[in-house]
């Protein structure tokens, strides 16, 4: 007559050389051999000694199948991890096991930091109501300039150092065009983001390149005023650079916005450290209440409808945000410039 | 625009302690200041010295032996290059130990076998200016060993004031002295110079003073022109009080006339010119318009080709000037002039910008007329300019100047709505406040009445202030831009929809990054043969056209990454093609993708073999682009024109109405210049849809609940029938029970018949109701390969 406590002596036994026995097997085969041995459901050791469960007392029966269950559970982990080992290994080319060889990654692309950058740009102008409108490269006198408040004989016209086509027209040297055509397509309200690439007479260096990115705004409606003006654009700078940053509002001129102003920001950096760093102004953009004269160009009452625009650079930004020296980089497109920001998750 | 802090102080009410709490009004008026140079450093160790005795070196023809006091108590030698080192003159010295501005120390030397104790300096050397023709002589008597800077007034700022293009009348102290404070009355006082008077004759277009006949010949570009007469004044420097302004605000000293009309435009921002009567034909001044073809010198020794749009002052036989912009050489100021003819006028902005454009010259008088300048301010600019000359060069000025004033000046009257003022800037401003911020720009309120004010608006701001708008800027911009709330209200949401192209872009993005491609940005500008739109003023001869395909800039870019030892290049682009023939006689622009592919399949791993990407590679990429680009367009065998791609592995993209939609395959190894290990690089260019659909409404399908049933077939194919037709025909042929078929191994070789190759297929068969019985699944099968075998010639391999 078994007693349970002899069963269960002997069902602990069993767990100690099935671990020996798992940690021993070396292939799929031989762990195979040894997971019938144990856990067969006919012969298997651990069945053998269940048989005899008929032959204790009944009181006892439930103890000895916990224990049976307990040895059973540990042995089928070790099975399943040797398993996995083996898998392992042999993927390995039979090699010991080293897993702190390099994982098989798949490669993985990335935006150019630039357009990072519109992106996030355009995240926060989304959650603030706008959309995104388009407009051609190539552009007519009008669009570029007579439109947008500045007559052709004005200084202000030269300032852009224009680059002109042969059979007529020119290159847009300012995303401006699209606040118009935008104005003559569809009626007010009007709240659009104009991302696109603007073109300029300027040789390459360090902080100019003769194409380049820019972002337009336009927000056209009734009773908009200087004040959400300041507000959009000051909501729109912490957002981008962080809760604590100054915003500042300084005088300035552009054809085709009155009053004019540029936008400049103080970021507050706090370092791990605990210290915090103050950054000198930067210059962000350049924006204003709209012209009536072109609201009235692009066939919008000015009386009526009041509005703001704004126009920065995101190769100036991203240079700004990622530490960037030189705007060329950009152009470049050398992979292990545009891996960093990969590889930094974006 | 350069500016001196000393010299826009005189104009202040208030005393500005220094220029750096100036240059933050400034920015805070939107006139940032963009460089700050203080004369004052560097320049300590500067003394005033006399030259005593300057003999030639006896063993150097160039230099020369000077016998220098410097307030030291002895005298000093000196060896000196520069040829104005004479007896008697005075000049800047540094004496040995010293230290010149740019930190170079001056020691006890040894020249040609002569010692040297110190240096007599150049302006240059100060940094007063590029001037080096000699050194710096003063024109004043010292007490020898005065430091530089007392003697000269020098402890002053060098300031770069940014002005914008629409403030004419801020390219001058006075103006800018308005912008940042309280003004004086009149003019600040100079030292030795007295207030003149003179009675001025008008006439609207001609009239005849002193045996000179003035006319006005274009009254519309000229509105007036003041001129008056000086006689018997002497040629020479101006005092160094008066040169040290002019090379504080970056000019350069010529003599004591052409000094004082340079101070005056500086000063007053009013250009003036001075012309040797002795040389003037006739004697006579004619404002009229240039002949066509006509020739002539400017006084930066260039000649210039005159057209007849262009406006000039001429004596009887000749241009002497180009109006508002530039003298001509032979009647300007010299040593030897006795007489001088002072102009002062107003000219048109437009016809000034124009000749300045269409001859090219930069001036500062041009700078200002371009910009318009005070229409009001020309009796006070000569009446300036004179009393500098005769306090400065003597002579005796006739007691009338000429008056040819064509059209008077009508201040403009402007109508401001406080209703609309609280509109556009979201605060109310009452007409009190109004005032006190307008009035000290020297605008004035004629009266209020039901909350619209009349504005007159001062002469120099003619330009800029027409309507009602700029009246209310200059409100915002005195009441303070920070003064302003920046609470956000609510909005509406706009009309606008939003891009589809720009969504599609977005999701390429992120397509891309998940195959392991990097996006990349080139500029538009491409070699002649590879576009046809062209730019009449290209930057360099290279790039003259604008881009027709994006695919060799890109491949430019994996060149370049290449070169600097990356290997596996993926880089894509957006990007626009741009062809002759769009609307409004504009180029046609058509959005873009393009992609480059090169390298291995998967980056390198320490378990595998590397593996190069291959054409099936590139036809998937292909693919999959398609799908999400053109849904419904397929990628079929073939080439397009105009790209680099090698025609034999070729692929187009076509859409659903057979419009080829993009190109790719192998790039032709001329059009990409690689390293011999480089292997095959391969290329994509894709249209975009300029209005891409959102793709089609997804449907979704239940699932089957019954298995389905999978045969494989091993068929022996011609060669010469596509595996494109062959799946088509068996698709045809299976029935609606055919759900998928396709191949899944390709074998040539033996057992395989020559001109054949083996297709082994997968034919998957389902129904949506019921499990298949085999009868069913056979009968299908013997359809596709009777139709295979009567439309191809395909049998089954081992069949």
């Amino acid at each position: 007559m078994s007693d349970a406590q002899s069963l269960i002596e002997r069902l602990d036994a069993l767990e100690v050389t099935a671990l020996d026995d798992i940690a021993a097997a070396t292939d799929a085969e031989a762990l195979e051999a040894t997971r019938i041995a144990y856990m067969g459901r006919k012969d298997g050791r651990i069945s053998l000694v269940l048989r005899e469960l008929g032959k204790i007392d009944p009181s006892d029966r439930a103890a000895v199948g916990q224990a049976a269950n307990r040895v059973k559970a540990a042995v089928e982990t070790a099975l399943d991890g040797r398993e996995a080992e083996l898998a392992a290994v042999e993927a390995a080319g039979g090699v010991a096991l080293d897993l702190t060889l390099p994982g098989r990654r798949p490669e993985r692309g990335g935006s150019h930091p630039i357009s990072l950058v519109m992106n996030e740009l355009w995240e926060i102008f989304r959650d603030l109501g706008f959309t995104r409108a388009r407009g051609p490269q190539a552009e007519t006198e009008w669009y570029n300039f007579e439109a947008l408040n500045t007559p052709l004989d004005h200084p202000a016209a030269d300032e852009q150092d224009t680059l002109y086509l042969e059979d007529g027209g020119l290159l847009r040297s300012h995303t401006s065009p699209v606040q118009v055509r935008t104005m003559q397509a569809y009626e007010p309200p009007i709240r659009i983001l104009a991302p696109g690439w603007v073109f300029r007479r300027d040789t390459y260096d360090p902080t100019h390149t003769p194409v380049f990115q820019q972002v337009e705004g336009l927000v056209i409606d009734e009773g908009i005023s200087f004040v959400d003006f300041k507000a959009t654009l000051a909501e729109f700078a912490r957002r981008f650079w962080g809760p604590g940053t100054q915003v500042r509002f300084r005088p300035s001129f552009f054809p085709f916005t009155e009053p004019s102003a540029e936008v400049d920001v103080k970021r507050v950096i706090e370092h791990e450290d605990g210290t915090v760093e103050e950054t000198d102004w930067l210059e962000i953009m350049g924006a204003g209440m709209v012209d009536p004269n072109v609201l009235e160009a692009a066939g919008i009452d000015s009386e009526r409808y009041t509005g703001f625009a704004f126009g920065m650079g995101p190769g100036r930004i991203a240079m700004l945000k990622y530490g960037v020296t030189d705007l060329r980089t950009f152009f470049e497109s050398d992979l292990r410039f545009l891996r960093q920001f990969s590889e930094a998750g974006r | 625009m350069n500016i001196s802090y000393r010299w826009l102080r005189e104009f202040l009410v208030d005393d500005l302690e220094d220029a750096a709490p100036l240059a933050d009004r400034l920015a805070l008026s939107g006139f940032p200041v963009e460089e700050m140079e203080d004369f004052r450093t560097g320049l300590d160790d500067i003394v005033v010295a006399h030259v005593l005795d300057a003999q030639p070196h006896p063993d150097a023809d160039r230099l020369r032996l000077c016998r220098v006091d410097a307030g030291t108590g002895e005298e000093l030698q000196v060896v000196c290059g520069a040829p104005n080192a004479r007896a008697g003159a005075w000049f800047p010295f540094i004496p040995v130990g010293g230290t010149l501005p740019d930190g170079m120390k001056i020691r006890k030397a040894k020249i040609r076998g002569t010692h040297s104790f110190g240096m007599l300096c150049s302006a240059r050397e100060l940094g007063l200016g590029q001037d080096h023709d000699g050194l710096l002589e003063l024109s004043g008597t010292y007490e020898p060993g005065t430091p530089f800077v007392q003697a000269l007034g020098l402890d002053d700022v060098r300031m770069d004031v940014e002005v914008t293009s629409n403030r004419g009348d801020l390219l001058c102290h006075l103006g800018l002295a308005r912008e940042v404070g309280t003004t004086i009355e009149g003019l600040p006082e100079l030292p030795g110079v007295e207030p003149v008077t003179v009675e001025f004759t008008s006439h609207p277009s001609e009239l005849e003073l002193e045996g000179v006949r003035f006319t006005n010949e274009a009254p519309e570009l000229c509105r007036r022109f003041l001129g008056a007469i000086v006689r018997g004044v002497k040629i020479g420097p101006s005092p160094d009080w008066l040169q040290a302004r002019l090379r504080a605000v970056g000019a350069r000293p010529i003599n004591n006339v052409v000094d004082a009309t340079n101070y005056v435009l500086f000063e007053l921002g009013q250009p003036t010119h001075a012309y040797d009567l002795g040389k003037l034909h006739g004697p006579a001044i004619r404002v009229r318009m240039a002949a066509d073809g006509e020739k002539v010198t400017t006084l930066d020794g260039e000649e210039r080709t005159l057209r007849s749009d262009m406006l000039v002052i001429a004596d009887a036989d000749r241009t002497v000037d180009v109006a508002g912009i530039m003298g001509e050489d032979d009647s300007a100021v010299s040593a030897d002039t006795v007489d001088i003819l002072l102009e002062c006028a107003h000219f048109e902005p437009g016809s000034i910008r124009n000749t300045k454009k269409a001859l090219g010259i930069q001036s500062d008088a041009g700078y200002r007329f371009e910009r318009f300048v005070d229409p009001e301010g020309q009796e006070r600019a000569l009446l300036r300019v004179l009393s500098l000359i005769l306090a400065h060069a003597g002579g005796t000025l006739h007691p009338v100047a000429a008056d040819l004033h064509a059209r008077e000046w009508i201040e403009p009257h402007i109508e401001l709505r406080l209703a609309r003022v609280e509109r556009l800037l979201g605060v109310r401003f009452d007409a009190d406040r109004v005032g006190e911020l307008l009035t000290p720009l020297g605008f004035e309120i004629l009266d209020h009445e039901d909350g619209v004010l009349r504005v007159v608006v001062p002469g120099w701001r003619g330009a800029d202030v027409t309507r009602e708008v700029d009246l209310i800027e200059e409100i915002a911009r005195r009441h303070g831009y920070d003064a302003f709330p920046a609470e956000l209200g609510t909005f509406r949401p706009g009309t606008v929809p939003d891009h589809p192209l720009f969504r599609l872009e977005d999701r390429l993005r992120g397509l891309m990054a998940g195959l392991g491609a990097f996006e990349a940005q080139t500029p538009a500008f491409a070699k002649e043969s590879e576009g046809e739109v062209r730019l009449s003023n290209p930057l360099n001869k290279e790039e003259p056209v604008l881009r027709r395909e994006l695919l060799p800039s890109l491949l430019r870019r994996l060149e370049y990454n290449l070169a600097r030892g990356t290997r596996d290049v993926r880089l894509y682009e957006f990007g626009t093609s741009f062809r002759k023939g769009g609307v409004d006689g504009l180029p046609a622009e058509e959005p873009r993708m393009a992609v480059v592919l090169h390298g291995r399949r998967t980056p390198a791993h320490w378990s595998g073999t590397e593996e190069a990407l291959d054409a099936w590679d590139l036809k998937g990429w292909m693919e999959t682009l398609a799908e999400v680009i053109h849904p419904g367009a397929e990628v079929v065998p073939g080439a397009r024109d105009g790209l680099p791609i090698n025609p034999h592995v070729s692929w187009i993209v076509r859409g659903p109405d057979g419009r080829t939609l993009g190109c790719g395959g192998a790039v032709s190894s001329d059009a990409v210049d690689l390293p011999p290990w480089a292997g095959t690089v391969f290329g994509i260019e894709l249209e975009l849809p300029e209005v891409p659909s959102e793709g089609a409404e997804v449907r979704a399908v239940a699932l089957p609940s019954h298995p389905a049933v999978e045969r494989d077939l091993a068929l022996l194919v011609p060669d010469a029938v596509a595996a494109s037709d062959l799946l088509a025909s068996a698709r045809d042929a299976g029935g609606p029970l055919l759900e998928r078929c396709h191949v899944f191994d390709l074998y040539a070789g033996q057992g395989v018949p020559d001109g054949h190759r083996s297709l082994a297929c997968r034919f998957r068969f389902q129904a949506p109701d019921r499990t298949l019985t085999d009868e069913e699944v056979e009968s299908s099968i013997r359809n596709v390969l009777a139709s295979l075998r009567e439309n191809h010639g395909v049998e089954v391999r081992g069949g």
